[in-house]
């Protein structure tokens, strides 16, 4: 029953693909002596969004940087489209379609929008060069779809307000044909008109076909939008439900006391009473 | 009376907008034009003449400022990645002596002496030796985790001892002819015509580039400057530009030279006044095209956008995908590289190796990035403010030296505006975020 790759139920309309899209198996990490994560493992189909929830502290960061390559596993394996992923640094993650927006967003507040949309990936003119004015009218384009009110395309980043910038790293995840996306966080600095536009977003991507991690440490901003959760507590996976088949009470019940409903599938890290 | 003032202001602030030009640079000229006219205006009234605006001594500014300013545009990158580099003035030292063993020991024993082959091979082993050692301070700042700080502050006492251990202290001299003549000196230059010609194509490079950014704007649709800005930035530009070939032609040969040049080439000189112009001199134009070329790399290249990006959230750019262990490697390689250049421009202005070439340049090369307003805090600098910076720490050393302040004040002098640029440098920063 312990297995991480069980069918989950949500929207039967469409039935979801056997094999998942992100498979991490027994993943462990230590930093100086504490187990930040503990034998977690947890799997992302296409076209589902799962939360992953647990307190500040729990490890659901650590394993996702894990899976975004900024951090090295001690061991355990990750499995991209059901074969064996070697996930060393971001780059590696990148070339998988893995895609991430971090809490932190991750932005080199010093450069304007358009080189933080393409850090990394320059659109380059004929001669080699950077061609900053099909970047910056690209650019222009996304962010319109996004957030129609973003105007500031000439000015460093650490000069727009914590929406707007939150608005360039979500640009930057999605333009480049995520298969997999990481949210870390993504609603933290925004206002609820903004939130809602994020939630409106992950629907759109989600029908795409798109997996998509969304983690958080309110149980509220991920329960609508969530197919599935997985709960993390002190490093290990206390268990996975079907929103479906759990109330928001009884996962509020596993993220504080690691205790598993009959709803959820327990983790190595749900309470033994 | 207040609104005046008031209208006035925004009347600048909206002349700023329309050009584009950064209020930054116009300080820095501001300051270099103070600089500039107390130096010549003290000469002139203290000791009764005054010589800093004068061909001749602009001429030697020049020509000063070059190898310094040669490095301070390595340096930018350097420091916009939050790095530091204080190895550079020993090992333009050690780069120095080894071109000088290459040409004076080495190649005349298999080329034989004066071959026309001996500059190119020195030059390239020297770039090429500097490359290699500044990599190798990279690979020890980006592999092994050791701060640049200490890896360089090592370097610094470590290529200052190899480069006495090459020679055992020895002086190498004298240099090969043809090399010596990168270092400028009267036979070292252009001449007039050539001045003219590029002082030409430099005029005609601004308003391509002009016409060509305007073009760029307009297919992509954005906001492009008003056409009388266009023509004032070009018109400044290109004044500039003339004026600079004019002091440089406006410095004539000395008298000695053109004796000798006269008797060598059978010229008739009987009234005595035959004026030939020095014109701009190798090191400028050395200093120049690798300002051009750094500026390049810097703002429209993968590599600069890189290093800015760096410099700004190292971890995001790590995030993004950038190798960035790679990348310092790579910037510190090109300071190497770029300190090789400046050491064949030092070496050839003395015409010898000498153990103390290069010493303290180290301070000069920091302070004049810093002082062209690349941040500590990493993620801002320009290569044109680092040339700059070079000319108004160089025009510092030898407007004291010409109205006679001893070295010591000379010192002082230099450290106090080095503290003080960094501090106006905070303010301006504070009130423009």
């Amino acid at each position: 029953m312990n297995t991480p790759t069980e069918q989950p139920s949500a929207s039967p309309a469409t039935p979801l693909p056997a094999t998942p899209l992100v498979e991490m198996k027994d993943i462990s990490i230590s930093f100086g002596g504490v187990h930040a994560v503990d034998n977690a493992s947890c799997s992302l189909y296409p076209g589902e969004v799962v939360g992953l929830l647990g307190h500040n502290g729990a490890g659901k960061s650590t394993l996702i940087k894990i899976l975004s390559g900024a951090y090295t596993r001690d061991s355990g394996s990750i499995y991209i489209d059901g074969k064996e992923a070697t996930i060393d640094n971001p780059r590696h993650a990148k070339d998988f379609g893995i895609e991430t927006i971090y809490q932190t967003l991750a932005l080199a507040d010093n450069v304007d929008a358009a080189a933080n949309l393409y850090l990394g990936r320059e659109l380059l003119t004929r001669w080699g060069t950077l061609d900053d004015a099909a970047m910056e009218a690209e650019t222009r384009k996304v962010m319109n779809r996004l957030n129609p009110n973003f105007t500031r395309f000439k000015d460093p980043v650490k000069q727009l307000s914590g929406g707007q910038r939150q608005s360039v790293a979500i640009a930057r995840a999605i333009h480049f044909n995520a298969r997999i996306l990481i949210m870390d966080e993504p609603t933290a600095a925004l206002g609820p008109a903004e939130t809602e536009q994020v939630g409106q977003l992950i629907h759109q991507l989600k029908d795409d076909g798109i997996g998509i991690f969304l983690i958080s440490h309110d149980i509220h901003d991920v329960f609508d939008l969530a197919d599935r959760v997985v709960v993390m507590k002190n490093g290990a996976v206390v268990g996975s439900a079907n929103t479906s088949d759990v109330s928001k009470d009884e996962v509020l019940g596993m993220i504080i006391l690691g205790k598993c409903p009959p709803g959820a599938t327990p983790g190595p890290g749900a309470s033994s009473d | 009376m207040s609104v005046e003032k008031e209208h006035k202001e925004s009347g600048f602030v909206r002349f700023l907008r329309a050009t584009e030009v950064d209020t930054r640079l116009l300080g820095m000229i501001g300051a270099l034009v103070l600089i500039w006219l107390g130096f010549h205006l003290y000469g002139h009234f203290v000791n009764g003449y005054g010589a800093f605006l004068t061909p001749r001594n602009l001429w030697n500014l020049s020509v000063q400022t070059s190898s310094i300013a040669v490095m301070a545009t390595g340096m930018v990158l350097v420091i916009v990645t939050r790095h530091i580099d204080l190895s550079v003035g020993s090992l333009l030292g050690f780069s120095a002596m080894i071109m000088g063993v290459v040409q004076v020991w080495i190649l005349p024993k298999f080329l034989g002496l004066g071959h026309p082959m001996i500059w190119p091979i020195t030059v390239v082993v020297g770039i090429a030796f500097g490359a290699m050692i500044g990599a190798f301070q990279g690979v020890l700042i980006a592999y092994l985790n050791i701060p640049a700080f200490i890896v360089t502050l090592g370097g610094l006492l470590i290529w200052r001892g190899a480069s006495y251990l090459v020679a055992r202290g020895e002086t190498i001299a004298p240099v090969d002819q043809t090399f010596a003549l990168i270092g400028g000196g009267p036979y070292g230059t252009i001449g007039a015509k050539g001045s003219w010609i590029l002082g030409i194509l430099v005029c005609l490079a601004i308003i391509l580039l002009l016409f060509n950014s305007r073009r760029q704007r307009k297919k992509f649709g954005f906001a492009t400057r008003p056409m009388w800005a266009e023509i004032l930035i070009g018109g400044v530009g290109s004044a500039l530009v003339i004026g600079s070939v004019m002091v440089m032609n406006a410095y004539p040969w000395p008298k000695g030279i053109i004796k000798k040049y006269v008797a060598a080439n059978n010229i008739d000189n009987s009234s005595g006044d035959l004026f030939i112009s020095h014109g701009f001199a190798f090191p400028i134009l050395i200093a120049l095209a690798v300002g051009v070329a750094m500026t390049f790399l810097a703002t429209r290249t993968r590599f600069g956008r890189y290093v800015f990006a760096i410099g700004g959230n190292p971890e995001a750019a790590e995030l993004a995908g950038i190798n960035t262990k790679k990348m310092t490697m790579l910037i510190f390689s090109l300071m190497g590289a770029l300190t090789g250049i400046a050491a064949v421009i030092a070496s050839a202005r003395l015409k010898s190796a000498t153990l103390a070439l290069g010493q303290f340049d180290e301070l000069y090369v920091i302070a004049a990035a810093v002082i062209g307003g690349t941040s500590f805090a990493g993620g801002i600098g320009t290569i044109y403010g680092a040339i700059l910076g070079a000319l108004v720490m160089q025009s510092l050393q030898s407007g004291m030296v010409l109205i006679g302040f001893d070295s010591a004040i000379q010192q002082m002098v230099v450290g106090c505006v080095l503290v003080i640029a960094v501090f106006l440098d905070n303010l301006y920063r504070r009130k423009s975020v």
